[in-house]
């Protein structure tokens, strides 16, 4: 009986997760999977076990307060920290993993009779690689909510430190296979748990996503471990299934903003665009409130490319609302969506979906680019690398090779920025200098207040 | 070393099933769009939490004197499956605005 829920539960898993990459049927995929997952919960409370003891309110009594607790968390957490949840979460299910390895050792260490080292090296190994996501993911966390001790963390030599510690955990390894004495045990969990946030911390945090990404397939690695362990298929095959899709994502992400893992992990954009700093910058054009009402209201065709500053400000909703006014206007809005718009990619969708834009109007970069060259007035809000021109033009940028919005095909653009700083790469934007370039100053939603409010007196 | 090798050869349908289900993440992810990255990441990370049947059988398997394996395998639980319970809630959430814009 519990062979076939399980059965069922693997294929509903897969299943749910295949239909999740395709817009059009990834809510009932998610819907899938959650069945898949409950039955399997389900088929382990069930499953007849060699000398089963009934510990049953053991398990009911955690399922139940997770289940209402993730239910509070998932209802109340705000879109715009979704990448934050995503990071705490994870770190959850890698701080389970431990547990769960650390108790199996526990186990084995008072009856050693049952010695068998492949099972101990595959426990080890699950023990580590889920320290390191717990670890690392409340690092991530940090990171991306903004705590500034959280950047500081990077010891001179650190990727040097790294393999020192790397060393030091195989040879604790080695010591408690050889001698199975608690205390070494100890040594690897809390080495792993250093190794962890020396991992992450070199990484910006605009990285983030791509090192979640990651941790989340190690999460479903050290599933995949603790299943063979548990000989069950199921936690097997989700554990692999999500290490596999994990790595892919990561490169995908990495694709997206032409880097490779290793460069992202190594710590990315370091300090490579500082030699850049004195070139040729030329005078920016700042555009009044009325002049760009007016400039939008006698557009045709307008593209708004949303970056994370629109994110922070949390203007998406005025955003739409500029967007009805102008289209009662007859002016044609859509919104250039950049694949790693927002603080992580498909972040961005996700939050105009909550200011119920409409799903067709968000065009994708390919799209975009064509849509430009018949496009009157295109309109940055809180974006900047995403847009530099750098990265078609001058090799030697940090930018180079990566694929943007080319906005500047459009007849003029107006880029709204809070100042001139320069984007998460550090390097300046020649846009902003350009021609048809008009700068309009200003926290993203109090700037939209305004233009609103100017366009509703046109 | 032979143990490693006994171990392969006494789970070799496992071994097999590691590898095709590898192929099998890679093929069901490769064509994503990029649109749906973020609730496919928190989609995935809930069924990561699978790890904790490991965490149900442990419990069942206890004696019910030895609390110490009982409280940790429940707090593992317990983390465990906020993660997957929350993962789930969330990516549901994300996905249904998708919807509703479809519908309107």
């Amino acid at each position: 009986m519990e062979k076939v829920l399980f059965l069922l539960s693997a294929f509903l898993l897969v299943w749910g997760l295949r239909l999740q990459s395709d817009p059009a049927s990834a809510s009932k995929g998610n819907k899938l999977a959650s069945v898949g997952m409950l039955l399997a919960i389900f088929s382990a409370i069930i499953m007849p076990l060699e000398n089963s003891s009934s510990n049953l309110i053991w398990v009911i009594v955690p399922l139940f307060l997770s289940s209402v607790i993730g239910y509070f968390i998932a209802q109340k957490i705000k879109m715009t920290s979704m990448p934050q949840m995503v990071s705490i979460f994870n770190g959850l299910g890698g701080l389970s993993a431990v547990l769960l390895s650390f108790t199996e050792i526990y186990k084995w260490i008072a009856l050693p009779d049952s010695y068998d080292i492949t099972v101990v090296i595959v426990l080890i190994s699950s023990l580590f690689i889920g320290s390191v996501a717990f670890t690392g993911s409340l690092l991530a966390f940090a990171k991306l909510d903004g705590y500034r001790w959280s950047e500081k963390l990077t010891l001179p030599f650190q990727h040097i430190v790294n393999i020192i510690f790397l060393s030091l955990i195989v040879g604790s390894s080695y010591l408690f296979v050889a001698n199975p004495d608690i205390s070494y045990l100890y040594l690897i969990i809390i080495l792993s748990f250093i190794y962890g946030i020396f991992f992450v911390a070199p990484i910006g945090g605009a990285d983030m996503p791509v090192v979640i990404s990651l941790l989340n397939s190690f999460t479903g690695i050290t599933a995949a471990l603790t299943g063979i362990i548990f000989g069950n298929i199921v936690m097997l095959l989700g554990g692999i299934l999500v290490g596999a899709a994990g790595t892919i994502l990561t490169i995908l992400m990495c694709n997206a903003m032409n880097r490779s893992l290793l460069n992202v992990i190594i710590g990315g954009f370091s300090s490579s665009g500082s030699s850049k700093e004195n070139k040729e910058q030329g005078d920016i054009n700042e555009i009044s409130d009325s002049d760009f009402a007016v400039q939008l209201f006698y557009s045709n065709k307008v593209i708004i490319i949303p970056g994370y500053g629109l994110a922070v400000a949390q203007a998406q909703k005025l955003c739409k609302e500029i967007q009805e006014t102008l289209e009662a206007n007859d002016v044609e809005v859509k919104y250039a969506i950049h694949p790693v718009a927002g603080r992580m990619p498909g972040h961005m969708n996700v939050l105009l979906a909550e200011a119920d834009v409409d799903y067709a109007k968000l065009i994708e970069l390919e799209q975009a680019n064509e849509e430009f060259k018949s496009t009157d007035l295109a309109v940055i809000i809180g974006a900047n690398d995403v847009v530099n021109p750098d990265a078609i033009d001058d090799s030697s940028s940090p930018l180079f090779g990566m694929p943007i919005l080319k906005v500047w095909e459009s007849t003029s653009t107006v880029v709204l920025k809070r100042s001139m700083s320069a984007g998460y790469a550090g390097v300046q934007n020649p846009l902003f200098f350009k021609k048809n370039n008009k700068m309009y100053f200003g926290d993203a939603k109090e700037s939209l207040q305004r233009l609103s409010s100017e366009l509703k007196n046109l | 070393m032979n143990e490693i090798l006994n171990f392969l050869i006494e789970n070799e349908i496992l071994i097999y099933l590691l590898l095709f289900t590898i192929l099998l993440g890679f093929e069901v992810i490769s064509k994503v769009p990029s649109v749906l990255h973020t609730p496919l990441m928190s989609g995935a990370n809930a069924i990561s939490g699978i790890v904790i049947l490991g965490a149900i059988i442990l419990i069942r398997t206890t004696e019910p004197d030895n609390y110490i394996t009982l409280i940790l395998a429940s707090v593992a639980l317990f983390v465990g499956s906020i993660n997957v319970f929350g993962g789930f809630f969330v990516t549901n959430r994300m996905l249904e605005m998708f919807n509703k814009k479809k519908k309107s």
